[in-house]
């Protein structure tokens, strides 16, 4: 689904290299979770697959089913089937999250040559998957994130992952500003989104987003390399004796 | 005062140019407002309050022409139930128009109404002679001299069909000058809708008297004719208890001076003034607003939003006067520009004067680009980047758009400015 390969990332405005090769290879049904410390480069993975602006890739390549993402405007990655859910999902006064969700919908559907949603349809489709993440008519109508919580803002990000139904699914530090609650609710989002044809990259910094969302593959990211790569019992070793043994014994 | 030989030499041959019409009772009104224009002369270039727009083409004796500007768009305002007053190129259109009865309200013509005990006598050009201290503003004295037509509309209940003014456009070296009294009576509430480019050259005045626990709403749009030029003053005083609402889009347009000149004489009063443009090119826009708090714990608001692009330029003017004694004044003013490229200039001067130690007056003015981090966000949901910036633009007017009371036209309003911003695609 998702192939990286000796990827290599400065940032465009200074000579700070964040990534510095990094391989990954993601498959469909999968979920993949990347975890390390602070400033490893994870989140730059993140933008940098999705096509956010300031970042210059010096080398390497990552595909999307084969399809060279680095080429793509970002809008076109999205219609690709790439979703990023954002650890800190912009506020945008004055566009209504109805209004929002239905032009995102339409725009992919669009650029696949496929057909737009009616309103109805669209209408009977929000309403279900709202319910599911406890997303109340409220906060449909009011404008893009504003005025909600850290925990209604994430639940809106695995909203609108839901309605776009993407193929490779990355969620950069989901769990972040989450109490205990409000994972469980995401996490079971997320879970029902797990399919065969669906693949998912999970960025966190804490092994207790994935006692809910179970990983079938789990790297450490260090210094814009991945370091390390096992099972879920990798997870489990980071909570139990933090990143230094990791990183010592492969330095 | 003392004016230069040229201010005197400007403001004599635009006098010369003008008829001052024979209306009986606005007479005296008249006379008294040329002696005004006289003593303080047109504008010029050199003075503070027209540092950032040029007057030169407002005070041609001839106007500049307009060439008019032909689109297939539907009315604005047109599935709205409303009573309709038409003036094409500043001459009422009686076939055009509804009559001019309703409940709750008479309305006459400024030019018909020639009854020497009408209403109006006592009522034309006091606002605005009012609203010639601090700040002289000649262009609404020679409106008051000189002004052909207008309507005089006097509110008496609660009034349910909004009252819409349309201003057509047909011919390219038209030169109108038109003048409105609304007298608004307690308790009474009224919808005025405005909405044309009304000729090549426009000035128009607007009196809005709101007494105690009175309401008052106004919408207008600027007419589309990109070479249109106009000159417009709302002068309002706002009794205890009142609402004043207006809110203007102006979409294209050579040169545009809105002034809008509010008292708040009565306690617990609000006034809301509101304005949204959006330019590309040839196109200067000028808000200039002045409120003056004279009454306890009354609420303004003047919101602003320009979106300016390919060198158009957009000003704003903007003063809350709060008096000694008008304690408790919530004033709030802000004032933004987008500019969706590096030609585009925006030029703010926001003003705070208080004498009152227990206010809360805040203010702002901003200029910047689309941000950068709501686009990416957008588009990494699929949107393209171009649909994304009209969002965004939208999204960024949406605080003055909100000003509007009515839901329907609030979309209405949303719709053209998109339809604009498609049109204008970079």
């Amino acid at each position: 689904m998702l192939s990286i390969k000796n990827l290599n990332v400065k940032l465009e405005e200074e000579d700070k290299i964040i990534l510095k090769g990094v391989d990954l290879e993601v498959e469909a049904g999968k979920v993949h979770a990347i975890m390390g410390p602070n400033g490893s480069g994870k989140s730059t993975l993140s933008y940098v697959l999705s096509g956010k602006g300031g970042y210059e890739v010096t080398g390497g390549s990552a595909e999307l089913e084969g399809k060279d993402l680095l080429e793509m405007e970002p809008e076109d990655r999205a219609a690709a089937g790439l979703f990023l859910a954002f650890q800190y999902p912009v506020e945008i006064p004055g566009v209504g999250n109805m209004t929002f969700l239905r032009t995102a919908v339409n725009a992919q559907r669009k650029s696949r040559g496929e057909e737009e949603m009616s309103a109805a349809e669209f209408l009977k489709v929000v309403r279900a998957k709202a319910k599911d993440l406890k997303i109340d008519a409220d906060m449909l109508k009011r404008p893009v994130n504003m005025g909600f919580s850290g925990g209604e803002k994430k639940r809106n990000e695995i909203l609108q992952m839901a309605m776009l139904e993407p193929k490779m699914c990355i969620l950069d530090e989901t769990d972040s500003g989450l109490d205990v609650d409000a994972m469980k609710l995401v996490a079971d989002g997320v879970n029902a989104l797990r399919s065969e044809g669906r693949a998912f990259l999970v960025i966190t910094h804490y092994q207790r987003l994935l006692d809910h969302i179970k990983p079938d593959v789990v790297h450490i990211m260090a210094d814009g390399r991945i370091v390390k790569t096992g099972g879920p019992e990798l997870a489990l070793e980071v909570e139990n004796n933090g990143y230094a043994d990791i990183l010592a014994e492969v330095a | 005062m003392t004016q230069p030989a040229t201010q005197l030499t400007a403001t004599e041959a635009m006098i010369a140019e003008l008829q001052m019409p024979d209306t009986g009772w606005s007479k005296a009104a008249r006379a008294d407002a040329l002696g005004r224009l006289r003593a303080m002369g047109l504008p010029e270039r050199r003075d503070e309050y027209w540092k950032y727009t040029r007057p030169d083409t407002l005070i041609a004796p001839v106007a500049p022409k307009a060439a008019v500007f032909d689109n297939d768009e539907k009315p604005l305002f047109d599935d709205v139930d409303r009573l309709k007053i038409v003036f094409v190129d500043g001459v009422f259109d009686a076939d055009a128009s509804d009559d001019l009865t309703g409940e709750g309200l008479t309305i006459e013509r400024l030019a018909t109404a020639t009854s020497d005990l009408h209403w109006a006598r006592d009522f034309y050009g006091t606002l605005e002679t009012n609203g010639q201290t601090p700040v002289a503003r000649p262009l609404a004295a020679l409106n008051t001299a000189f002004a052909t037509d207008g309507v005089l509309i006097h509110v008496t209940g609660v009034v349910s069909k909004p009252v819409s003014l349309i201003y057509r456009h047909l011919s390219e070296s038209s030169d109108a000058i038109l003048h409105h009294c609304i007298k608004m009576d307690a308790g009474s509430e009224l919808t005025v809708l405005e909405n044309g480019p009304a000729a090549a050259r426009f000035n128009k005045v607007m009196e809005v008297d709101v007494a105690d626990n009175a309401t008052f709403h106004h919408v207008r749009t600027q007419g589309r004719d990109h070479e249109r030029r106009a000159a417009t003053h709302i002068f309002a005083r706002l009794g205890a208890e009142s609402l004043f609402k207006s809110f203007t889009l102006t979409v294209n347009g050579v040169l545009t001076r809105n002034e809008c000149v509010i008292e708040l004489t009565g306690d617990d009063a609000s006034a809301h003034v509101a304005g949204a443009c959006v330019g590309d090119g040839v196109f200067h826009h000028d808000d200039t607003v002045f409120v003056t708090h004279d009454a306890v714990n009354c609420e303004s608001r003047q919101v602003f939003k320009k979106v300016l692009r390919n060198g158009a330029v957009g000003v704003f003017q903007g003063k809350i006067l709060v008096k000694a004694g008008a304690q408790k004044t919530d004033g709030y003013q802000i004032s933004q520009s987008l500019l969706l490229d590096d030609d585009s200039q925006f030029l703010a001067k926001p003003e705070l004067e208080i004498y009152a130690d227990d206010v809360a007056c805040s203010h702002g003015s901003t200029s910047g680009a689309i941000d950068e981090d709501a686009l990416f966000y957008l588009r990494a949901r699929g949107i393209t980047k171009a649909e994304a910036t009209n969002l965004l633009t939208l999204s960024f007017l949406a605080e003055a758009v909100e000003e509007i009371a009515s839901e329907e036209m609030r979309d209405e309003i949303n719709s053209r400015v998109a339809a604009w911003l498609e049109r204008h695609r970079s």
